[in-house]
């Protein structure tokens, strides 16, 4: 029972993570009908702000040497929340811009910026250049001409494209873009694992019944709960969130209704990067795993799982979602079948498509005739 | 009747028999990097032109195809490293070293190889095929992870560490490029003669319009299912060449990267397109070889080039069409053409 | 006589929501009926129900003497019901004659291996195939166009063409789902005579959804007119032009 009791918390804990990545799933495929394939990698570089933050750009202060720098470092590690959220939510707002926009409304001139950036990173990277901040200054300067050199090629390419709206392209560009920050990251972040150090003071606690937990595990859920019962008040309560929720019901008809949907659909992408990146710096900062370029893929295509099994476009469908997905992996993994703890996000997503490929909480769609 | 079989095998004979000589001379006169590269070309170019049969064909947008691949390599590996030393104390004629033995145990090898993968394809795609498009993408991924696991845990295959040591069959009597190019050449010809007939017309009508094709009396799902599994099971001959080529395979290198990079493949070539399938296996493979001086920015610039293609170019950059002298021919007018226009 | 399609009190719900409710229908071999209503009505429905798209709940569909309620598509395109699509569902990328030829393989007999390894036996099949279609395409006034893709036909001739493909499976029934759709009055008056042409030649019996009432009229010897679900009148264009029920259908009722 006990032990049974400490998966279950193990569970939520996870759950509450998996719920808040499958929550930009969600919302982004509410309003477009697209597998944000990138989203997982956006949690990614939530982690990896959250590392630079803690291990470089922010004056935290070893616990061990100074005990009283706890609160100074429980609000400085609050700022980290909000810097990679703020990271995460620009950088699920350039995705979109330079990518998915590019394939729904056709390729626009202004792209080549975009392309002027991309090129201009690896020349950045590669380039021997002192500390980050010069790096970055060099990028956008690079970047920019780049952008200015890409133009006329940009929109001569602009001008005989074909487009498309499969959505089967769209979640290819999805991958690319996934690749494109997984090994981007690679270049800046490098392939050895690194991790956050303890920033904020750890306790754990024992609970009648001896199971254990730690305030690590407390904030995690305090802090999703939070941000998910803000993303809900937006979503009910905003006149983005009633745009949203048009959008979502019939693209076309919002636009005919003045909405701006371009605007809107960013904005979606924002607080869905948003989200990630607050789940990316909880993990990286909280239970202090070891964080890869590629360590977005996994918990990345766990919550879109979890999205699935509440029903692709559904808010409430996405928490519950996440937290079945954490308990089944919190089972699996304190089982004999613990090898197959990565695995079974797969197993249920391929039950679930093949049984109820709506979600449980989705509507059922037939094709018109 | 008969003068149709023997003309067929006249001229497979003399197509063995060219390649065999080929292989012969490649394998002596070129460096032994070259000929990796060479080799490597071919599994890819394997790997593209079975996926295309699925994706680009019947437009059953799969990308869990490395699942296959795997399939075949562990189960052809499997016969040889364990499954025919229990055999071969009671059928002398199974051990391995001379030349014969080699070919024999490889020809089962990949027999047995293709067989458990095309097995694999019908169980993953029955129950698939129902779902289209995105889902079904997610849902091959899924599959194709699923498997790579179970290998993973399958101790007597190895484990993480995979099989080590595996003969290398596939290289006895410097034939390694004669079965690359045997099984390429297989899986490439049935594509084009199953396009020139009424009923590759119905697959490619599977892809266009799913519903209009049932309704005009297309078995849509044999038709799906034929694609998978025939796609699965040329995956699966891929890996067995792999295997007794390179010796060595573990669930690592049948990742879903690799997966993703033969979807690549066919989508940057041109879905439904078998010699762009052909040629982008072998560009995406040697390109980096050629371009190592980039090797940590390769799989960037790789995936900032698929990007590029979906948002310029989403059919592909042939399209739905093939490449042959007449598109050199056609290209070549149109740039003299064009040459004219911009002088005039 | 045994109608060549026959059904029985068919019901088909969408959720909650009964799209078709109770219908019957009977269509003698060699007639050509109309089947009229309000848009949203169920007649594309009932098309699905009719060629294996949809399952209906409740009720059975009898084809030449035989059940096939429950049957998939392709099935009952083998037995011989043929269908046109309201939106224009051709093979896009495939050419005019491959559309047609996709059809005609229905009634191919090679094997799989067959198509793989191309013996002569393959090669002449394929050889026949391929002149009956030319020769279907020659009588709609296609062969010109053979080799054309057929995304880059004209609107009235993707409709023909959705009319030489459903010919090629050899059926005996045609549905036609609104053939006339977004036609001048002129390529409906053509399409009044191909109609009437290719029943005459193929010996076809036809049934056709069309929301234009001259086209109607004009062609059809008995109609069904449908309405929420439900036939509220069957009978010669005449009879139901005078049926007041299918007048307050069309018109609504006023309100006193």
């Amino acid at each position: 029972m006990q032990a049974f009791l400490q998966q279950v918390i193990f569970g939520i804990q996870l759950g509450s993570l998996y719920a808040l990545i499958a929550l930009g799933y969600t919302l982004v495929y509410g309003v477009l009908r697209l597998i944000n394939f990138a989203h997982g990698d956006v949690f990614m570089v939530g982690a990896v702000v959250c590392y630079y933050a803690c291990t470089r750009w922010l004056p935290f202060r070893n616990l061990e040497a100074y005990p009283d720098a706890a609160l100074a470092n429980v609000g400085l590690a609050l700022g980290v929340l909000l810097l990679a959220m703020a990271v995460c939510a620009v950088l699920g707002m350039a995705i979109e811009r330079f990518a998915y926009r590019p394939l729904r409304n056709g390729l626009q001139t202004v792209d080549a910026h975009f392309w002027g950036m991309v090129a201009a990173l690896p020349v950045a990277i590669g380039a021997p250049l002192p500390g980050l901040p010069v790096r970055a200054v060099v990028w956008l300067a690079l970047g920019v001409v780049f952008g200015f050199l890409l133009r006329p090629v940009v929109s001569r390419l602009a001008r005989r494209t074909v487009r498309s709206s499969s959505r089967l392209n769209a979640l290819i560009t999805a991958i690319g873009v996934s690749f494109v920050l997984e090994y981007g990251g690679l270049l800046v972040f490098g392939a050895d694992p690194n991790f956050v150090p303890t920033v904020v003071p750890e306790r754990t606690f024992e609970i009648p019944g001896g199971i254990r937990v730690g305030t690590p595990q407390m904030a995690i859920l305090c802090i999703s709960l939070l941000l998910m019962a803000m993303l809900r008040w937006i979503v009910l309560h905003t006149r983005r969130g009633k745009a949203m929720r048009a959008i979502a019901f019939d693209i076309e008809a919002a636009k005919l209704m003045g909405i701006n949907t371009d605007s809107v659909i960013a904005f979606t992408f924002a607080l869905g990067g948003a989200l990630a990146g607050a789940g990316g710096a909880l993990v990286a900062a909280l239970t202090h795993v070891k964080i890869t370029p590629l360590f977005g893929l996994l918990p990345g295509i766990k919550a879109f799982v979890a999205a699935v099994l509440g029903g692709p476009g559904s808010i409430p469908g996405a928490v519950l979602g996440g937290l079945l997905m954490g308990l089944a992996e919190a089972f699996v993994a304190g089982s004999q079948f613990s090898a197959y703890r990565d695995a079974i996000a797969f197993c249920i997503l391929i039950i679930l498509l093949l049984a109820r490929p709506t979600g449980l909480l989705g509507q059922p769609v037939t094709e018109k005739v | 009747m008969i003068g149709w079989a023997v003309s067929r095998l006249v001229g497979v004979t003399v197509l063995l028999t060219a390649l065999a000589f080929l292989s012969n001379a490649l394998t002596e006169s070129l460096e032994t990097y070259y000929f990796l590269i060479i080799i490597q070309c071919g599994i890819a170019a394997t790997l593209a032109v079975s996926l295309n049969l699925i994706n680009g064909i019947t437009g059953q947008f799969s990308i869990g195809h490395a699942g296959f691949y795997a399939v075949g390599a562990y189960v052809g590996a499997a016969w040889t490293m364990l499954w025919r030393p229990r055999l071969e104390s009671t059928l002398p004629i199974l051990s391995i070293g001379s030349p014969t033995g080699d070919i024999l145990n490889l020809l089962i090898a990949l027999a047995l190889g293709s067989l458990a993968a095309a097995l694999t394809g019908v169980v993953v795609g029955t129950p698939s095929l129902r779902l289209r498009g995105d889902y079904l993408a997610i849902l091959t991924l899924g599959f194709g992870e699923v498997i790579r696991v179970v290998l993973l845990n399958i101790d007597a295959v190895g484990g993480a560490r995979g099989l080590t040591g595996i003969p290398t069959l596939v290289s006895t009597g410097n034939l390694a490029f004669f079965w690359v190019a045997l099984v390429l050449i297989a899986v490439t010809v049935l594509t084009r003669n199953l396009m020139r007939t009424t009923r590759g017309l119905t697959w490619l009508a599977v892809r266009e319009d799913e519903m209009a094709a049932d309704a005009m009396g297309v078995n849509t799902t044999r038709v799906k299912v034929t694609a998978f599994v025939i796609g699965s099971g040329f995956a699966g001959a891929a890996g067995v060449l792999y295997a007794h080529f390179f010796t060595g395979i573990s669930p690592d290198i049948f990742g879903m990267d690799v997966s993703i990079m033969i979807t690549t493949m066919v989508v940057l070539a041109g879905t439904g397109s078998v010699t762009g399938a052909i040629i982008a296996g072998i560009v995406l493979t040697a390109l980096p070889e050629a371009f190592r001086f980039l090797k940590d920015y390769r799989m960037l610039i790789f995936s900032t080039t698929l990007i590029i293609i979906m948002l310029t170019r989403p059919q592909g950059i042939l399209g739905h069409s093939e490449l042959g002298f007449g598109s050199f021919f056609r290209l070549y007018r149109r740039l003299s053409g064009l040459r004219r226009t911009s002088s005039a | 006589m045994e109608p060549l399609l026959e059904v029985k009190s068919v019901t088909k719900y969408f959720g909650g929501l009964a799209a078709v409710a109770n219908i019957d229908l009977a269509i003698r071999e060699g007639e050509l009926v109309g089947l009229i209503g309000p848009n949203g009505a169920g007649k594309t429905t009932v098309f699905n129900l009719l060629t294996g798209v949809y399952v209906p709940n409740d009720g059975t569909i009898c084809f030449a003497g035989r059940v096939i309620n429950g049957a998939k598509p392709h099935r009952v395109a083998a037995l011989g019901i043929a269908r046109t699509f309201q939106n224009i569902r051709l093979f896009k990328t495939l050419s005019v004659l491959e559309n047609v030829k996709v059809a005609a393989n229905l009634r191919a007999s090679s094997s799989f291996l067959a198509s793989v390894f191309l013996p002569p036996s393959q090669q002449r099949e394929d050889a026949v195939i391929e002149r009956e279609c030319m020769d279907l395409l020659d009588r709609l006034g296609l062969k010109d166009l053979a080799d054309a893709p057929s995304v880059s036909l004209p609107y009235g001739l993707q409709r023909r063409l959705e009319i030489a493909r459903a010919l090629a499976t050899k059926p005996r029934l045609l549905l036609l789902d609104e053939p006339g759709a977004g036609m001048n009055p002129h390529e409906k008056t053509e399409l009044m005579d191909l109609i009437r042409q290719i029943r005459q030649d193929f010996g076809l019996t036809v049934l056709l959804i069309e929301h234009d009432m001259k086209l109607v009229m004009g062609i059809c010897e008995r109609v069904y007119v449908l309405d929420y679900g439900e036939i509220i009148a069957e009978g010669t264009p005449e009879e139901i032009s005078r049926d007041p029920k299918v007048i307050a259908a069309y018109l609504g009722v006023g309100d006193e």
